[in-house]
């Protein structure tokens, strides 16, 4: 699994990175960022998921790496 | 020192036939049907505006009114989301719905930028704050922010009822933002009336309005020369050296700005504190349990905000057409109602209750798209410490007499009187 952020849907809430800091992080102004590859460890699947739900925007997409 | 001849004289002095923009009948009293004649204005509304919307939901869901000069009400999630993200159709030229709309060339910064303007001008006036608003910029606060909270509650004595509203919520967003823009805490009791002047005083003649939104500039141009003459670091500071596209902010955007952020960073939080504490105060079970576990505070605070959300912008439709089956004209209001898209059953699973430790709560209290608070990180920190620092000082409380909370009404909700029994 692999977490992206759309950056033409993020508006900076900071869910992401509050409920799964370490999979998201902010940048300067406040707009979520993937800092790592992005890639879901078994062990972060669950906030990951959390993170997605809770995004206003609906802006981050987990996907399966194929 | 060189003058900086932009604030020499204020924007104001410049039109003499200011205040243009268009003015309407004043219409109060008693709402008939609230699909056809609503009003966020009346007490009914601010008593309880939940079950007014969720009705209007089922059986509209746009209601309309002729009052403010004619102004229109979604009540679903996604119809509100929709507004939100339609900047093209949605004018944010003036947010607060009032009896006067202000003149179209004040478009696109507005009279309180970034939250009053539209794109492209939207764009870099909002980049200029996100940077002192980040969740890491807001941390810094964090400590003093709960060391005030602390000295609220010592001031509370041995008094067994304190007002919690009057007492406490309000006067931390006040202090911070203070803070933040570098004006003297003492003047906090103007703030309140800057504020209920704009935010409440929807309805008071226009003349009167004019009047203090006067004061309240006057009191922004003093401060700018305070800060011209004593630069510091603080936001007022920063404003008036703040550059956009190589060119230094006009007068109006300065104070504009200053005044948004005095307006909208003082009654938001202070309602969402205050509703916070109403719920726990009449709900024993969710109180103790934020007791027993303070680490749920921040879960329990994104569903407050949800359930409780405090806030409602506004927009004006730019021409006539028709959305949602409703024939929307130019100039007409449209209340973006934040509260009541959190509780479209639609949208989220048992919308009209409680559930404390919510895990999925996509809410929209902070709004969405562009528009999104620039303050949203300020305000969750403020909320959180707030509740913190009150649930380990007084973890048993209850509402001394329900019937005495008083509610704000318009488009900022939260209690205004708040009395608790503490001890």
């Amino acid at each position: 699994m692999k977490a992206h952020i759309d950056p033409q849907r993020c508006q900076g809430h900071g869910r992401c990175y509050t409920l799964a800091p370490d999979l998201f992080g902010e940048d300067d102004e406040g707009y979520g960022t993937v800092p790592g590859d992005g890639v879901v460890q078994p062990a972060q699947v669950h906030t990951a998921r959390l993170a997605r739900s809770n995004c206003p925007e609906s802006a981050i997409d987990l996907s399966e790496e194929s | 020192m060189a003058v900086d001849d932009r604030f020499t004289q204020d924007h104001r002095d410049s039109d003499p036939d200011q205040p243009a923009g268009t003015r309407n009948e004043v219409v109060t009293g008693p709402v008939a049907d609230w699909a056809t004649d609503f009003s966020h204005v009346e007490p009914e509304w601010a008593a309880d505006p939940y079950t007014i919307q969720d009705d209007l939901r089922q059986r509209c869901p746009v209601a309309h009114t002729e009052r403010f000069g004619g102004a229109w009400l979604p009540t679903r999630y996604a119809d509100v989301a929709e507004i939100a993200y339609d900047t093209e159709r949605f004018s944010s030229r003036s947010v607060v719905m009032s009896n006067f709309r202000p003149p179209l060339d004040l478009a696109p910064m507005g009279a309180i930028p970034p939250i009053s303007s539209d794109p492209p001008f939207h764009h870099g006036a909002r980049k200029l704050l996100l940077p002192v608003f980040t969740r890491s910029a807001v941390a810094k606060r964090e400590a003093a922010t709960r060391a005030f909270c602390h000295s609220l509650i010592d001031s509370f004595g041995d008094r067994p009822v304190v007002d919690a509203a009057h007492d406490y919520a309000q006067h931390i967003p006040i202090r911070v933002i203070a803070d933040m823009l570098g004006f003297p805490p003492e003047d906090a009791p103007q703030f309140k009336v800057f504020i209920e002047n704009t935010l409440e005083g929807v309805n008071n003649p226009q003349d009167e309005r004019m009047e203090a939104f006067n004061q309240l500039f006057d009191y922004l141009y003093k401060q700018i020369h305070d800060h011209l003459d004593d630069p510091r670091d603080d936001l007022t500071t920063y404003l008036i050296n703040a550059e956009l596209y190589g060119h230094k902010l006009q007068s109006e955007h300065v104070a504009g700005t200053m005044a948004l952020l005095l307006i909208a960073g003082i009654d938001t939080t202070w309602s969402a504190i205050g509703a916070s504490l109403w719920h726990l105060a009449k709900t024993p079970a969710d109180r103790e349990r934020l007791v027993a576990e303070p680490e749920m505070v921040p879960t329990a605070a994104e569903e407050m905000l949800r359930a409780y959300a405090p806030v409602t912008m506004a927009r004006l439709v730019k021409q006539d057409m028709r959305w949602r089956d409703v024939d929307m004209k130019a100039e007409d209001w449209v209340l973006l109602s934040f509260p009541a898209a959190n509780r479209d059953p639609a949208q989220f699973d048992r919308a009209d209750e409680v559930v404390i430790d919510r895990e999925v709560n996509r809410h929209a209290a902070f709004g969405l798209g562009i528009h999104r608070c620039v303050g949203s990180h300020l305000a969750r920190m403020e909320l959180r410490v707030a509740l913190e620092v009150w649930l380990e000082r007084i973890p048993s409380f209850s509402l001394d007499d329900p019937s005495g909370v008083t509610w704000a009404k318009g488009q900022v909700r939260g209690p205004r009187t708040l009395p608790l029994r503490i001890a």
